[in-house]
């Protein structure tokens, strides 16, 4: 369906960052995944007559860290609420969240459009929570089963200003937040795993008027689907509106395989969550040193990774852009800079081949079959002679596939390119002398054509080499011969 | 041996004079003979206090004498004893035996201290009767148509009656003076934050504080001293150091400076009351002490103020109790609405679910600046009277309850008249600072208590001074008859 | 501020507590009794006080970042009252 006229798209973000810390924000207990349900379901975490909460250093100390990479206002003073509500993977009955007074104040972000604008969406504040347990729906013949082991996960949740006006802005500025929460080595950042968990609240309204009634989507656990969702919500809401309808304020839950929305749940029975401060903890006070040791013991954010890339390995801002986006990238890539001895070789080959791969097969850098330091041996093997990229490609594909380092690939397959010059002469002439036409034509043509038909002689000397000849130096070899 | 003191207990222990597993015994068998009629405990736990009280013996053999080695302690049921049901006088909690044991309990038993029970309460600590256990209400020893108060009456009537020599409880609005004024024995709560409420079922969070009930000033001094102290376990657990509380009782009165609210002898108090704690206060004046005339302006509203407070934290802290994970939980839910809301209204009583219902309101949109943040707003008001008025006073006096205890039934149908058995106990807990009652003399053959206000930290101070008050008078050593 | 049946189903059902009709008239007038009590503050003049979450104004002790709570389940599962396969049950929960 066609849209008439202008819409205006206004997005706000709100993202839930898993901290990596140890243990849980209120207990002692761990916060490790994938085990079975409700083996780190503490006391505390049960929520268990008589037990009480004692706040993780480490929580504090990273949403402090995450403040300070926004260039936020830190609270010396903030405070723990309760949110009221009855939920069965909420066990106390109450979330130990913060509201009037959170830990991360206003802060901003800066991030970049692939048409090389620059962009500043604000944050409105960012505050220190803890995560819920899981409801499992399968196998409880018609129950639900009550999974605790998240229960008590310490969570940031970063709430964005409506400063975005569409799915690129939205994407971009989700993607530079997970840039700068794995940079801080603060969060995982695996979204398939819910590390980070991007709610997006959408609204549209013709230019010039007031904010349409917003809509939360949920459930998008890669930037993709994000990027989907968003463009299905914009297109439902305009629908919506041409239509003569009105937008209710509800909550969308996404599905990634069939690119579909559904009401959750409306917020007519809208909830009283009755906030109030925590009677079991404390204000967590935060003093001026504390702050200066961690703005002093920052790791290198994506903003400054970039500047570097640029400066250091004249890189292109949009390839620098690319490759400091994510943490993982960055280590990736500076490994195999640093191995290979060319960084412009590594940039093409991490955002290239490597990049193809990962994506054809949906694999995280992280887990790439080829390490860095093999990329860096590969790289090297190619600017030192011994292998074409032809055969370089070939070489990549075969350590993908797990056939071993690249040396060991070239030498066990004998790819090494061809170096003795007295053996290419011998194959130059054979081919000179098996295409007595093709070489009558080449001489009667003019140096334009020439240019062309010398690729027949080449392409057969590759043949013969089995790609392993030095294509200048057959190039070279051919012009003087013939 | 039960009409002895938990010191003159712990001297013949020492002494060779008794084992404690005679001591334990012995008490054992007054509960099996008397409280059928006073319904003081839930649980009995025989076979754990003859193991603790051999053990006892045998530490007592080897030379290890602690604070509280062989010493029988009855436990308010409102403290998690694991292995042991932990029911908070709620059917809530009728099958919940507790995974884990509280700080102030483990204390007491690393210092030696032989459990011999749990002791009933209002349900969730929930009143100042007594009267709204799900185990039935406990009677008043002293006369047994008359409610113990509470919500620690159970420990206040046991002790009483002799059926233990020491008690814990706990105080959120006066749930341990009050019971202790109406039973005639002693009752100490301590400072916020003094003793840890890890394992102590929440009623309000920033209120509750635990503490010792005793036959004298010296005993709750002995309690105290195992169960005070910091805890990594409590957030709100100061770490401050604990005083010698022992060593401070003998000290002198001579020139302590005894403020005197008006507010504590307002004009519709009754009479007898008011000239029985101007009597104690005459006692100490005897020995040295000045009176100094004060007014505490803001405490008037501490009732109103403790009302939104109290509940508003309680209606959040029993929210866990959902049928769940543990507890009650209704016949065949059929929904999650369902189980949720049958769990709850079958397992509270009257009251609390009262007292649920008023938090919840207070909370709610619209009416959290009117009440709740306005009740914390007075909340500072009247510290700040308590902390002007230590500028110039020692210790704070008056009546720990505006009456004796009363018939039971008589405001069963009435909660804020309930309410006011609290009035002058109810400050104390929102300023946080540590007081304690003791036995000041009987109206009409009832026990009448006096209430020592401390400054924080100051639990060694107003043990001190009724220590005192003991020294030269012998209220708290009657003992009500009908049970030898 | 007087409450009335509905205040008082609307905050019974935020709390998840049964109200029967046949109790709900009973149980306003008991909180109107209580709700006129604690009306007292409303005497009170605090415009310029600063509400008094706890009465000793300490801050937060931090707890350092190491595990130490141990694994509970085979204690804490037979207390539920219904669990299985190391979960605990409820009526089917929809989304």
């Amino acid at each position: 369906m066609s849209h008439s006229g202008n819409w205006e798209v206004v997005i706000g973000l709100e993202v839930h960052v898993q901290l990596a810390t140890e243990s849980k924000i209120f207990s002692g207990t761990s916060t490790r995944t994938g085990d079975e349900p409700n083996r780190h379901a503490s006391l505390i975490d049960l929520g268990m007559p008589g037990t009480l909460p004692v706040v993780n250093k480490e929580a504090i100390r990273n949403a402090i860290r995450f403040g300070l990479a926004v260039n936020a206002d830190i609270a010396r003073r903030s405070v723990f609420e309760r949110k009221n509500y009855f939920y069965p993977d909420l066990p106390k009955g109450y979330q130990t969240t913060q509201l009037a007074e959170p830990i991360v104040g206003a802060g901003e972000v800066e991030v970049q459009l692939e048409n090389g604008d620059k962009k500043v969406v604000r944050i409105h504040h960012a505050h220190l929570e803890e995560d819920a347990g899981k409801s499992l729906h399968e196998d409880f013949h018609g129950q639900t089963g009550i999974d605790l082991n998240r229960a008590g996960t310490p969570l940031i949740e970063i709430v964005s200003e409506p400063d975005m006006s569409g799915a690129e802005d939205a994407v971009a500025f989700a993607r530079k937040l997970h840039s700068i929460v794995t940079s801080l080595g603060i969060c995982d950042g695996d979204m398939s795993q819910g590390n980070m968990r991007f709610d997006v609240n959408i609204s549209v309204r013709r230019p010039g008027e007031p904010l349409g009634t917003r809509t939360e989507t949920k459930n998008l656990n890669s930037f993709r689907f994000m990027e989907k969702a968003i463009a299905l919500e914009v297109a439902r809401q305009i629908d919506v509106l041409e239509d003569g309808g009105e937008i209710v304020q509800e909550t969308r839950l996404y599905n990634g395989e069939t690119n579909t929305a559904r009401s959750m749940r409306t917020k007519e029975d809208a909830n009283d969550y009755r906030y109030f401060p925590c009677p079991d903890l404390l204000p967590v006070m935060v003093s001026e040193e504390e702050i200066q040791t961690l703005r002093d013991e920052l790791p290198e954010l994506p903003d400054a990774r970039k500047a570097r890339y640029i400066e250091q390995y004249q890189l292109s801002a949009y390839d620098a852009d690319l490759l400091s986006g994510s943490i993982a990238t960055a280590r990736y890539f500076e490994t195999a800079a640093e191995h290979g001895g060319d960084a412009k070789l590594a940039a093409n080959w991490v955002m290239g081949e490597l990049a193809a791969k990962l994506n054809a097969e949906d694999k995280d850098i992280s887990d790439s079959p080829v390490s860095a330091e093999h990329l860096g041996e590969l790289i090297q093997r190619l600017k030192d002679g011994t292998i074409s990229s032809k055969i370089a490609k070939q070489v990549f594909e075969a350590c993908w596939n797990g056939e071993g380092s690249p040396d060991r690939i070239i030498e066990a397959q004998g790819l090494k390119q061809m170096s003795d010059s007295g053996e290419l002469e011998k194959i130059v002439d054979q081919v000179i002398a098996d295409s007595p036409a093709q070489v009558e034509d080449y001489r009667n043509a003019d140096d334009a054509k020439r240019k062309k038909k010398i690729g027949f002689f080449v392409g057969q000397v590759m043949k013969a080499t089995q790609g392993k000849a030095n294509p200048q130096q057959v190039n070279q070899l051919l012009q003087q011969k013939l | 041996m039960h009409d002895k003191t938990l010191t003159e207990l712990k001297a013949g222990l020492q002494a060779g004079d008794f084992s404690s597993r005679e001591l334990t015994e012995h008490f054992l068998e007054r509960i099996k003979r008397h409280d059928g009629e006073l319904n003081s405990f839930i649980t009995v736990t025989e076979e754990q206090a003859l193991r603790q009280a051999d053990a006892a013996d045998q530490a007592i053999a080897a030379g290890d004498h602690r604070l509280l080695t062989g010493l029988p302690i009855a436990h308010k049921d409102i403290f998690c004893t694991e292995g042991v049901r932990t029911s908070c006088g709620s059917r809530m909690l009728d099958n919940f035996t507790a995974p884990y044991t509280a700080t102030a309990v483990e204390k007491m038993a690393a210092e030696g201290a032989v459990m011999l029970g749990k002791t009933n309460m209002d349900e969730f600590a929930m009143g100042s009767s007594n009267e709204t256990s799900f185990y039935g209400p406990v009677k008043n020893p002293w006369d047994t148509e008359r409610v113990p108060g509470g919500s620690s009456g159970g420990a206040a009537a046991s002790l009483a009656a002799r059926l233990a020599p020491g008690a814990t409880g706990t105080d959120t609005g006066g749930s341990i003076r009050q019971p202790a004024a109406l039973n005639g024995v002693t009752g100490l709560k301590p400072t916020y934050g003094r003793v840890s409420r890890w394992g102590m079922i929440a009623f309000a969070s920033s209120l509750d504080q635990a503490g010792p009930l005793g036959l004298s000033a010296a005993d709750c001094a002995l309690m105290l001293q195992a169960m005070a102290g910091h805890d990594d376990k409590d957030s709100t657990c100061l770490n401050e150091p604990v005083d010698d509380y022992l060593g401070a009782l003998d000290q002198s009165v001579d020139g302590l400076k005894i403020g005197v609210p008006e507010e504590f002898f307002p004009d519709n108090l009754d009479g007898a009351i008011a000239e029985n704690a101007r009597d104690a206060m005459r006692e100490l004046e005897k020995q040295g002490a000045k009176l100094v005339k004060l007014s505490l302006p803001s405490i008037k509203l501490s009732v109103p103020a403790y009302y939104v407070i109290a509940p508003a934290e309680a209606s959040s802290n029993l929210s866990r109790f959902d049928g769940v994970r543990f507890g009650y939980r209704c016949e065949n839910p059929t929904d999650l609405e369902d189980l949720y809301k049958r769990s709850r209204s079958e397992g509270f009583g009257a009251e609390v679910k009262r007292r649920i219902l008023v938090g919840t309101y207070a909370l709610s949109a619209g009416y959290y600046d009117a009440y709740y943040k306005r009740a914390q707003k007075v909340r500072r008001l009247i510290r700040d009277d308590f902390s002007r008025a230590f500028k110039d006073v020692d210790v704070i006096m008056g009546p720990t309850s505006p009456e004796t205890a009363f018939k039971l039934g008589a405001k069963a149908d009435d909660p804020v008249n309930m309410y006011m058995a609290d009035v002058f106990t109810i400050a104390v807990n929102l300023a946080g600072l540590p007081a304690l009652s003791m036995p000041s003399g009987f109206i009409n053959g009832l026990p009448a208590g006096t209430q020592v206000i401390g400054n924080y930290f100051q639990e060694g101070r107003i043990l001190n001074v009724a220590h005192r008050y003991q020294m030269a008078t012998d209220w708290h050593q009657q003992a009500p008859g009908g049970f030898a | 501020m007087a409450i009335d049946s509905k205040v008082v189903a609307r905050a019974a059902h935020l709390a998840r507590l049964r109200v029967d009709d046949s109790e709900t008239a009973e149980l306003s007038a008991r909180l109107n009794d209580i709700l006129g009590m604690v009306d007292q503050l409303q005497q009170a003049d605090v415009d310029q006080v600063e509400p008094l979450a706890h009465p000793l104004e300490v801050s937060q002790p931090l707890r350092d970042d190491r595990v130490t709570e141990p694994d509970v389940r085979d204690k804490v599962l037979p207390l539920a009252p219904a669990s299985e396969d190391g979960c605990f049950l409820v009526p089917r929960v929809i989304e």
